[in-house]
């Protein structure tokens, strides 16, 4: 059942995305953005957690999750040093995924050479 | 004083040789036999894209010159453009030349721009020859005007294909089989079309503008031409011109083609067509000049169109302007 709720959900949020550029003519930084806002936002509204709960990577991989965890790592500091706690935390549990895109970034662009 | 539009040159100026190289897709359409050399791939064993596009310019000339039996010494001007930022390939290119050079802009209008100017100078007597450049990389250019290649942006099927070239053409008064009869330069227009994915739409107004005056001017109907040959519509745009002429009550159709569509096959991963600067060079000096010569058109006008924005004015919300310049080749017979 999470299976199929996860290629739903997941399919769901991509075809959002996909009408936001066919259809508003927004450019893929500006989809990645507004999808970031979004799943913090869901978040802020406790959805997220349980859309994650149903669909499991369906909201998991989409960059919506980013969001949501960006959001999560703020509040969790936030609820321990207050104010700063929010600079603090915003990037804990991101920080995983940040971290590896920028090391495989940097391998991938050391070995290979541009198709074009 | 009324304005002027058209340059019909007072001496006879000639074509006297061409040289074109193209990138592996560019040779493997339809018409690839007739470029005088081809690259394996885009970066040509070249440190970077720049510098592959810049090899392909100096190739070009050294077959236009080549077959000219001329030296880079006999050159008096050479004029050149490109579609990177400050017009780098052609003055990076020009610095190894020792010749004078004007560097010139129109987008991919460049390649008419070019010989225009060129044959304005031989006409008016300033040089006794001019040599002109222009070039285009699909892998440069895409990120120079959308975004870079390697970021995999999804593109509409409206978007146009940069071609890998550049094409150079030496003209001077000695006879030759292939004359400049005229040129048109075009005015910019905007038809506030502000997609960088379809400028086939953007640019069509603009050649239909160039055609009408031209033909105005010269007092020509379209069948005056045995081909009205347009540079980068694509198939968007070329429709769209053929329409806008016609509500002038101008019918281009029977013998208008667009370079865009005929330098790649229908089954080749190009969208609406081919674009830039090469497009239009590589494909009249490869193809259609070869036409000419074995007599399959007396008559050419070559109406090359031109986009004139940059991804800042994009992001700035405005529209983009363009651009079309055409010139008149006409096949002459010596006795």
């Amino acid at each position: 059942m999470t299976y199929l709720w996860a290629f739903i959900l997941g399919g769901a949020i991509c075809a959002v995305g996909q009408f936001l550029m066919d259809r508003f003519k927004l450019t893929p930084a500006h989809v990645m953005s507004s999808f970031v806002v979004a799943g913090a936002f869901l978040d802020f509204l406790d959805i997220y957690d349980r859309m994650i709960e149903v669909a499991g990577a369906g909201a998991m991989v989409p960059i919506t999750s980013f969001g949501h965890s960006l959001l999560h790592g703020a509040m969790e500091q936030a609820d321990e040093h207050g104010l700063i706690g929010i600079a603090i935390g915003i990037f804990e549990l991101t920080s995983a995924g940040i971290a590896s895109a920028i090391l495989f970034a940097f391998i991938v662009a050391a070995i290979f050479q541009p198709k074009g | 004083m009324n304005r002027v539009n058209t340059w019909t040159f007072q001496n006879d100026i000639y074509v006297q040789a061409t040289g074109t190289v193209v990138g592996p897709l560019e040779s493997q359409g339809p018409i690839g036999d007739a470029f005088d050399e081809s690259l394996d791939d885009l970066h040509d064993n070249k440190k970077s894209w720049e510098e592959a596009e810049r090899t392909m310019m100096e190739k070009a000339i050294a077959h236009c010159l080549r077959k000219d039996e001329t030296s880079m010494k006999e050159v008096n001007v050479f004029l050149t453009g490109d579609l990177i930022n400050q017009n780098v390939i052609g003055s990076y290119t020009a610095r190894d030349l020792n010749v004078p050079t004007l560097g010139i802009f129109g987008a991919c209008s460049t390649s008419v721009e070019g010989i225009s100017i060129g044959a304005a100078l031989v006409d008016g007597g300033f040089v006794s020859n001019a040599l002109t450049a222009v070039s285009s990389h699909n892998a440069t250019a895409e990120r120079q005007y959308r975004y870079p290649t390697e970021y995999g942006s999804q593109k509409p099927s409206s978007a146009t294909f940069t071609v890998t070239g550049s094409g150079a053409l030496f003209l001077s008064r000695q006879k030759s089989d292939l004359r400049i009869e005229s040129s048109t330069i075009g005015r910019v227009v905007d038809f506030d079309r502000s997609d960088p994915w379809d400028l086939g739409s953007a640019m069509a107004p603009a050649a239909a503008d160039t055609i009408k005056t031209h033909l105005e001017d010269k007092g020509r109907s379209p069948e005056y031409y045995d081909l009205i040959v347009t540079g980068d519509l694509s198939s968007v745009g070329t429709p769209l011109v053929r329409e806008l002429l016609k509500e002038d009550g101008i019918d281009i159709t029977e013998n208008h083609r667009d370079c865009g569509l005929w330098i790649y096959s229908k089954d080749q991963p190009v969208f609406s067509g081919g674009s830039g600067c090469a497009c239009s060079a590589v494909v009249t000096y490869g193809h259609i000049f070869e036409q000419m010569m074995s007599g399959v058109y007396e008559r050419v006008l070559l109406v090359a169109t031109g986009a004139l924005m940059n991804p800042l004015m994009i992001q700035q919300k405005e529209s983009i302007p363009s651009v079309a310049h055409a010139v008149a080749f006409e096949r002459v017979k010596h006795e």
